[in-house]
């Protein structure tokens, strides 16, 4: 299976980032407290925002290079995204909303290739339905649907179970991290959850203040936890409501 | 108007009892005043004439070519103003940039501008003597007191109304939708087109009704560059001024007739901006 290498420095409002890491036959899990640049880090994979330096490379392409001024622009870099809150259009059914990435010589070939993706996912049922009127744990199934429809060659997960609440979570998690083996893309998946890095059985990365503080398996981080929010996200305090003893 | 309840007799705190009461009077009389400065001039426009006296003032020869000329050039001006405002407003909508925020400032310009200066800055524009006069004559184009000059006051004056709705719902956008339409391979002007505008529908719709209201009371700016000459250059406001001199129940009757679309046009923005 190809990797996803990055190795990337610049600037995120105040923040300064400076991350590598690499993706490839497992989930690469990336953890770290509010404000560390989880975000700001997808995004300059997914070329929505530009590094100062460094590389990007999915199966030995290039995607941005600074030295040697390369910069695919986000359309053609091949990944798939899946925001926090999915981002299904509201405008259109769930459908047309796979049908929007797919690029087919006719109409009815793009809903045919939309409508196999939906059923990949067990969703073609909910084929006419509008985003509205689909649960959280639904609209992920459509959402991904969408992105797994384009066969992109690497997968990006900004917090994929936040939006969802505790009663589904778990079977989703389950749904997720199963999909993510049979898929078998390079994938980067953001989170603030124990239970979903454990799901997800991949290498933790965490990232504070921009830089990366520890990396390695979940068992390892429980073991040696070398910052304070490691040692909270390990002991599972970290997801406590405030307040709670 | 409930009383003051005062819950020591006759103590220091009579003064607070006071102020109590003070307050509410106080404002009661002031939003009355301002209330009463606003229905007072639509009361003496509504009731002044009868119905037949107001019918008579429309069948003034002044109405009909007023009209058609209003019609023309407001309608020109909303679709001048909403094909190039709208790819602007997406440009701006986007940006965060300190030039962007100088441009979207000066774009907002017209709005506190009087529309005398809108006139003469018009006229010192494309007029005879003007910064692009000259230029205009050598290519055989004559603006000034023409319709197109109507129309060019009309879109000057409007043309921020659209743009700050149409800036404001883009701005409203979940960039999420944007962002992944992207990464689903959609190029900047298939994400306008597909996803920004139809979301965007209704502040879109809200901002074309506010600039085409605003289009159809443009009467200075109008004046000072297109003129007012009946059946070319007079619009209904426009007509309303010459209708004064003469007939001041048709100037009343058009009146009526600009308020009743005004109030049809708020009231269907109102109802368009509801979710």
């Amino acid at each position: 299976m190809s990797a996803l290498e990055v190795d990337v420095g610049g600037r995120a409002g105040e923040l300064a980032i400076d991350v590598a890491l690499r993706a490839s036959e497992t989930p690469l899990v990336v953890v770290g407290p509010n404000g560390a640049g989880k975000t700001s880090l997808l995004m300059m994979i997914l070329g929505a925002s530009t590094p100062r330096r460094g590389r990007i490379t999915l199966g030995g392409a290039t995607l941005f290079d600074a030295e040697q001024h390369v910069d695919v622009p986000l359309e053609r870099r091949g990944l798939g995204f899946l925001p926090q809150r999915y981002a299904l259009f509201p405008h259109l059914d769930a459908l047309q909303n796979v049908a929007y990435g797919i690029v087919a010589p006719s109409r009815d070939e793009r809903r045919a290739r939309a409508m196999d993706a939906l059923r990949e996912l067990d969703v073609s049922s909910l084929a006419a339905r509008r985003p509205a009127a689909l649960s959280a744990g639904e609209a992920q199934r459509v959402a991904l649907a969408r992105t797994l429809a384009r066969r992109p060659r690497a997968l990006l997960l900004d917090e994929p179970l936040a939006a969802l609440d505790v009663s589904v979570r778990r079977d989703v998690r389950r749904f997720l991290a199963g999909g993510l083996r049979a898929w078998r893309l390079p994938t980067v998946v953001v989170t603030h959850d124990r239970d979903d890095a454990a799901a997800f059985d991949g290498d933790v990365l965490v990232l504070e203040h921009g830089k990366v503080v520890q990396q390695g398996r979940l068992a390892e981080l429980e073991r040696r936890p070398e910052t304070d929010f490691v040692r909270q996200l390990t002991s599972g305090r970290h997801d406590l409501p405030p307040g709670a003893p | 108007m409930r009383a003051p309840v005062s819950q020591a007799p006759a103590s220091p705190d009579s003064g607070a009892a006071l102020a109590s009461w003070l307050w509410p009077a106080g404002l009661a009389v002031l939003s009355g005043g301002l209330l009463l400065l606003v229905a007072l001039p639509l009361a003496g426009l509504f009731f002044t004439a009868s119905p037949r006296q107001l019918l008579a003032g429309l069948a003034n020869p002044l109405v009909g070519p007023a009209v058609r000329v209003t019609l023309f050039t407001t309608t020109a001006s909303l679709a001048l103003v909403v094909a190039c405002g709208t790819p602007l407003a997406w440009a701006i909508a986007r940006r965060r940039t300190p030039a962007w925020r100088v441009l979207e400032t000066a774009l907002e310009l017209p709005v506190v501008l009087p529309p005398a200066v809108a006139g003469v800055a018009l006229l010192l524009a494309f007029g005879r003597r003007g910064l692009f006069g000259p230029t205009l004559a050598a290519a055989g184009i004559g603006l000034p007191f023409t319709r197109a000059a109507v129309i060019l006051a009309e879109s000057f004056v409007a043309a921020p109304f659209y743009l700050q709705a149409a800036v404001a719902a883009f701005r409203r956008l979940d960039p999420d939708l944007v962002l992944v339409a992207r990464t689903l391979g959609a190029s900047w002007s298939r994400v306008f087109f597909t996803v920004a505008i139809p979301l965007s529908r209704a502040g879109l719709a809200g901002g074309a009704a506010m600039s085409w209201a605003r289009a159809l009371g443009e009467f200075g700016a109008t004046l000072m560059f297109a003129g007012n000459m009946e059946g070319r250059t007079q619009t209904l406001p426009l007509a309303i001024y010459a209708a004064l001199e003469s007939d001041l129940r048709t100037a009343q009757s058009l009146s009526i007739v600009l308020v009743a679309v005004a109030f049809a046009l708020l009231v269907g923005v109102r109802a368009g901006a509801r979710p």
